[in-house]
């Protein structure tokens, strides 16, 4: 932390029950290095007690805290003020986009859980399938027995940013199909059923907003293309493989 | 509550070209949509336009003698254009979806875009020069 002080304006978007969302503005003397969370909380305790947010680990774990900030989609835990404004400037925060808003910044991301689980997305892995500090081919075969989180915190940041999920409601999204990837469809049949339909990965038109915004380097985008490879090639191994023998009565008699 | 407001709907579609807050690959997305919308007016006008023969050689003569002036073909110059944007972005959405150099295609789209540029921008000076 700095001893610098900046003087800013935060507008934060504000819709309760039925009445039309309306933009509050609070003006704050914040360090530039504090996060736009650390912000958004000192509206609550000092400004305005009625400003409803969601946020827990403070340190982009949990995935709660996810906004749009000057209307990117941003983890405001670790999004510093420095990065989105300057002295004597503003700030827009307004809730995740393509997620019904509950209250302010608060949206029901229900639709994002229930997908994740349809597609057996895992929370934890072996460490071998880890990609961000090792590459996949060296990692010694028997780490497998090692476990570690999966990448993916379901912020909804992605699903926030896709313009595909801002007009379709059924599109599974770039999280959840990330989720099949990393599950495999070629262990799953239920699960190739599921994502190999109009509103799985042949529905992503390649924006490369949910790669962007990404907080977690999942790179949905990219998992989105590497399962519709599974898919193709999946469907092609079906295709070309043998039915397996069906019992003649004869056989079954013996 | 009303949940219903901020979410999906195919009402939206005006997002698909609003660049605020969006990263370089969006710009891709847009080129695409906006190139093909102009491609396919571009086919019912030609489409149209070839329904002349229709009525006579006289009449599509006189018609080439209206649209032979610049204004005309800028318009040309345009279908030109979009056809590179799109054909072009389009190699590398096919790259892509085929899950090809997936993390350079944000290099692959400022490189395509440029052949675009430099494509429209020798087609333009062709075209102008022998008019």
């Amino acid at each position: 932390m700095s001893m610098t002080k900046w003087t800013i304006t935060i507008q934060v978007y504000r819709q309760k029950g039925e009445a039309l969302p309306h933009y509050d503005e609070f003006k704050l003397e914040v360090d530039p290095d504090e996060y736009v969370l650390d912000g958004v909380e000192r509206i609550w305790a000092f400004n305005d007690r009625t400003v409803c947010f969601r946020h827990a680990c403070h340190h982009s774990t949990c995935g709660a805290c996810g906004m749009r900030v000057n209307g990117v989609e941003k983890l405001t835990c670790i999004t510093p003020i420095r990065e989105v404004t300057q002295n004597g400037g503003k700030i827009k925060i307004e809730p995740l986009r393509n997620f019904p808003v509950i209250s302010d910044l608060v949206v029901d991301m229900g639709s994002l859980y229930s997908n994740m689980e349809r597609v057996g997305a895992q929370s934890v892995l072996p460490v071998t399938e880890a990609e961000i500090e090792r590459p996949l081919r060296s990692w010694p075969k028997e780490d497998s027995q090692y476990i570690r989180l999966s990448d993916c915190i379901e912020c909804g940041l992605c699903i926030s940013a896709c313009p595909i999920s801002t007009t379709s409601e059924t599109y599974l999204g770039p999280a959840v199909l990330a989720g099949a990837q990393q599950k495999g469809v070629r262990l799953d049949p239920n699960l190739l059923r599921l994502v190999d339909c109009e509103d799985g990965p042949w529905r992503c038109h390649s924006a490369f907003e949910c790669t962007a915004v990404c907080p977690s380097f999942v790179d949905p985008a990219r998992r989105i293309m590497l399962l519709r490879q599974q898919i193709v090639l999946e469907r092609l191994t079906r295709l070309f493989r043998s039915e397996p023998k069906k019992n003649t009565v004869k056989e079954a008699n013996r | 509550m009303n949940l219903n407001r901020n979410q999906p709907s195919p009402g939206k579609l005006l997002q698909w070209f609003n660049p605020l807050g969006r990263k370089l690959s969006f710009s891709g997305f847009t080129l695409n949509r906006v190139s093909a919308l102009g491609l396919t007016l571009y086919l019912y006008l030609h489409l149209i336009v070839l329904s002349l023969l229709a009525q006579g050689p006289n009449a599509y003569d006189n018609f080439l003698k209206l649209i032979h002036n610049p204004w005309f073909m800028f318009g040309e110059w345009l279908v030109v254009a979009a056809g590179l944007i799109h054909g072009l972005n389009g190699l590398r959405i096919a790259l892509t979806s085929l899950g090809i150099v997936v993390p350079q295609q944000k290099q692959m789209f400022v490189f395509l875009m440029v052949i675009a540029v430099i494509g429209s921008l020798i087609f333009a000076i062709r075209m102008y020069t022998t008019f």
